[in-house]
């Protein structure tokens, strides 16, 4: 029996411990916000963060994530939106929106450790992401704003 | 043609809004799709007595507005219903939008070709302006005054001499009772007392979108679902021989498996066939298919190798091929001794690879289907679904999900007929998922071509002739088994519609084979004809020793409606008459995007380089600059890219800038690394580290969209910010290393500047 926390909430999961933890939060505890996107770690849909940092939930199996305390996209901004949210609303980032509950998970990670980021952590930090439709630019702005807002 | 109902009383209606809500329909037929629903005994009547909803307004104040067309991120479902409520003067805060299922009332569905707004602008506009209509005339029935005296105010109706006030809530169940009026008695209001249209608004869903909130079609869940994967034949066309599935069953969550059969040919828009694996869960649906054995008969088209087509089409784009316009003759031109230049441009098969891979949840019992799909295409969800199971159409209702991505892929119904067909044979609701790999390796994949260009060049350095042959499996051969000629609505995709004013000019089309599925791409046709059109303009103006900016405009000649020499153009599916090629609009935008770029002072060298290209393509105008760094290593940087666009009148600003940055994007993934490739048939990209898409450190790292104020009527945006990027990209890599780009991706070039950069040097 495998037991974490998903978004506070105490959870037990007692299947394949193989299994992603992308697909548990999805298919077995209905939390659809995380999205599948390559399967293997590779474009950052299903970003969630484990203990503050950003992982890629599609790779992350169900005995890595044991004890843990995951957070994924409904669980962020408890009690109102987290500062990245607001950033992301301001500047109308979302095109079709699928891959940015990752993007806004792997900003959220980036901000907690570097409260001032310039272009070239941004880069690094948000490479693995991918965003289809090219809303990179306003990513980028809306970064900075979130950094702003936090400071 | 656009008859407009009042629908309030009737059942369908009483069923979804409250009573006394006032609900009006149109039954609609755009221009563009006359010709395909014009279906022998269909009248205008007809449709009025089966009417679509458009508007309701209900006694809450909640005016409820239908998008009918599918949302995959280019904000149509807030652009459409932007334009009704302006002319209902409706307030934006009440409005809740509800995405239509599919209903061939609506017209056609399929949210392709970048014309949702060019085809229901006028639609949308006549119901808010009839609805408003019939609230001032409840409201001056009331007040017992003339409704010349009343007018609408944000959600309320005043009568101005006495300053009564009644909200659309407190007027909708009178309005209700009232008849339509005729289409002469609306009135619009002008361009100036717009309160939505050309003004920048989010999307509706905006705060959704930012809380992971929305429906996706992989997110559907219905009750008693089971989940499925399926193994494909490997190379189209093939079949399962036998399968084992042995050790499938004891991969723990797998129920059964399910063989599909094959499809009968021409594929269109069938399942692939295969074997599916049910789970009670994705992952142990994948799971139990990496245990299956299948042993394949692949079929024909095992001889299939990329490298080896490629070759075989460009011998055939060496050779004369069928003339699709024709003005002067070039080959007498060519005989003269002038100075001759010839080049092959070529792009390869191009995969989608939208965020969210192809997804369907489809529920069969009692010989109906309820689908629930990220689709474009909803309505040929029904008829391919029904066309599988041999059922009625009538018997299959699509609902439409968000879309996590489109681009043309999700205008295909397969996805949707395997779930149907998999739900059918287990007897339960059944979700399909396409894992990265299916998605790149069973794709409609955007067509290879190669095109040779020839000209004949003038003292002055003007070609005095001109020729052009493009080669490339065409997408009528997924409807026709055998189809290898292009149609000409995808040569009118830049190639028949070159707009150079070239007294001697020969477009050309050769034959080509398919042997994958061919589709839709962002952009489709127009990525590779703009590609070798507009760099081998740029190739010319080198030579000359020209400006490429000053060349371009030249080689357009002046402003007039294009002559297309008696060429088969079906523009667009629009009239020639309302949306002719204006090479004034053409030259305005090149104009636009070279003084908005700081064109004339620009200084390239040291690695540095500018690329302009301009293109006309889902009857809107484009020209881009785009700048770029390549290191010494050869690694390419986008510092800028600037686009003017003319694309008639605008909605909604914000959304159309967001599309032509994302359009640099798109552009960039194509230009960089786009490359599909096979093997013995078989499709040698599998996910995003051998197909990989631009990333934000590779994407332009500034995009400055420019719109013209245009009086024209609406034209496309989600698409034609494609074509002229990737070719502005490629003449910019050109002035900054002096290596002319011929062949896509870049990924396959060294792009370490070259000794020989000297006549790269603008002038």
């Amino acid at each position: 029996m495998i037991r974490l926390r998903v978004n506070g909430v105490e959870q037990s999961f007692d299947g394949d411990p193989q299994m992603p933890l992308l697909w548990y939060l999805r298919d077995e505890l209905g939390l659809m916000g995380t999205k599948f996107g390559c399967g293997v770690g590779l474009c950052g849909a299903c970003t969630v963060n484990q203990g503050g940092k950003a992982i890629r939930s599609c790779v992350t199996a169900m005995s890595s994530a044991a004890g843990s305390e995951i957070t994924t996209i409904e669980g962020l901004g408890r009690g109102g939106l987290h500062p990245v949210q607001k950033a992301w609303m301001q500047l109308n980032v979302p095109q079709c929106g699928y891959c940015q509950s990752g993007q806004m998970m792997q900003a959220v990670a980036l901000l907690k450790n570097n409260h001032k980021p310039n272009d070239a952590d941004i880069d690094k930090a948000m490479a693995g992401n991918i965003c289809r439709c090219g809303t990179y630019q306003k990513i980028r702005a809306a970064i900075k704003a979130a950094a702003q807002e936090s400071a | 043609m656009n008859a407009i109902a009042n629908v309030s009383r009737r059942e369908f209606v009483k069923a979804v809004f409250s009573t006394g809500a006032l609900v009006l329909s149109a039954s609609l037929v755009p221009e563009i799709l006359r010709a395909q629903t014009s279906a022998p005994g269909a009248s205008p009547k007809d449709a009025v007595l089966r009417p679509n909803v458009f508007v309701a307004i209900q006694s809450d104040e909640t005016v409820s507005i239908v998008a009918a067309r599918s949302e995959m991120g280019t904000g149509i479902s807030t652009a459409l219903p932007l334009v009704l409520a302006d002319e209902l003067d409706a307030d934006w805060t009440k409005v809740k939008i509800q995405q239509a299922d599919a209903d061939k009332r609506y017209g056609d569905q399929d949210t392709d070709g970048s014309h949702s707004v060019r085809s229901f602008f006028d639609v949308m506009r006549g119901c808010g302006a009839a609805a408003r209509y019939m609230l001032i005339q409840a409201a001056a029935a009331q007040w017992n005054v003339p409704a010349a005296a009343c007018e609408a105010e944000l959600g309320t109706v005043i009568h101005r001499g006495s300053g009564r006030k009644a909200t659309y809530g407190q007027l909708a169940a009178a309005a209700s009772k009232l008849p339509v009026p005729e289409q002469a008695k609306l009135h619009f209001k002008p361009k100036g007392a717009w309160r939505y249209i050309g003004k920048d608004t989010p999307r509706y869903n905006l705060a959704a979108l930012c809380t992971g909130q929305p429906v996706f079609g992989i997110d559907q869940r219905v009750d008693g679902m089971v989940y499925a994967s399926v193994e494909r034949p490997p190379v189209f066309g093939g079949k399962v021989k036998w399968y084992d599935e042995k050790e499938t069953l004891r991969v723990r969550g797998v129920h059964q498996t399910v063989a599909i059969p094959p499809f009968d040919p021409p594929c269109a828009f069938q399942a692939l066939g295969g074997v599916a694996v049910i789970a009670d869960n994705t992952w142990a649906a994948f799971q139990g298919r990496q245990k299956l054995k299948v042993v394949w008969d692949n079929g024909p088209n095992t001889t299939y190798d990329s490298a080896k087509y490629h070759d075989e089409l460009k011998a055939t784009s060496r050779k004369p091929c069928k003339v699709i316009r024709n003005a002067g003759d070039v080959e007498a031109e060519f005989a003269k001794h002038g100075k001759i230049v010839e080049a092959d441009y070529y792009v390869p098969l191009l995969a989608h690879a939208s965020m969210e891979p192809p997804v369907a949840v489809a529920d069969f019992h009692d010989g109906k289907v309820t689908v629930w799909a990220p689709t474009q295409d909803p309505q040929t969800v029904q008829s391919a679904i029904a066309s599988e199971l041999d059922i009625p159409v009538e018997n299959v209702t699509c609902h439409v999900t968000m879309l996590g991505g489109g681009f043309g892929r999700k205008s295909m119904a397969d996805f949707s007929v395997e779930a149907a067909y998999l739900s059918k044979a287990v007897g339960r609701p059944v979700k399909v998922a396409w894992s990265r790999e299916d998605d790149i390796k069973f794709d409609y994949y955007n067509s290879t071509s190669a095109m040779y260009m020839k000209a004949a060049v003038g003292k002055d350095g003007k070609p005095t002739a001109w020729l052009q042959r493009s080669t490339f499996p065409p997408i009528p051969s997924i409807f026709k088994v055998g189809a290898v000629y292009g149609d000409p609505g995808h040569l009118g995709q830049g190639w028949t519609d070159i707009p150079f004013d070239i007294p001697n000019l020969r477009v050309e089309n050769g034959p080509a084979k398919a042997h994958v599925r061919i589709g839709w791409l962002r952009s489709v046709a127009n990525i590779y004809h703009a590609f070798a059109v507009q760099c081998f303009a740029d190739e010319l103006a080198h030579l000359a020793g020209r400006d490429p900016f000053d060349y371009l405009l030249d080689l357009i000649g002046p402003p007039r409606i294009l002559d297309l020499n008696g060429a088969d153009y079906p523009n667009y599916g629009a009239s020639y008459k309302s949306y002719p090629i204006d090479t004034g609009r053409l030259r305005r935008v090149l104009e636009l995007a070279a003084e908005k770029s700081g064109w004339a002072k620009r200084k390239p060298g040291d690695g540095t380089g500018w690329g302009i290209a301009v293109h006309r393509s889902f009857v809107t105008y484009v020209a881009t600059v785009v700048q770029v760094e390549v290191n010494a290593k050869g690694e390419l940087r986008i510092p800028r890219v600037d686009m003017a666009v003319d694309a008639g009148l605008v909605v909604d600003p914000m959304l159309v800038r967001t599309q032509f940055e994302g359009a640099a994007v798109f552009g960039t993934s194509v230009a960089r690394s786009g490359e599909i490739t096979a093997t013995n048939g078989v499709i040698d990209q599998s996910n995003f580290f051998d197909y990989p898409v631009a990333r934000i450190n590779e994407a332009p790292f500034q995009t400055d969209v420019h719109i013209v104020e245009s009086s024209a009527p609406p034209g496309g945006v989600g698409e034609p910010g494609v074509p002229p990027f990737i070719a502005a990209l490629c003449n910019a890599i050109y002035t900054a290393t002096g290596k002319r780009v011929r062949e896509l991706p870049l990924s396959r070039i060294d792009l370490r500047r070259e000794g020989a950069d000297s006549k790269s040097s603008p002038s």
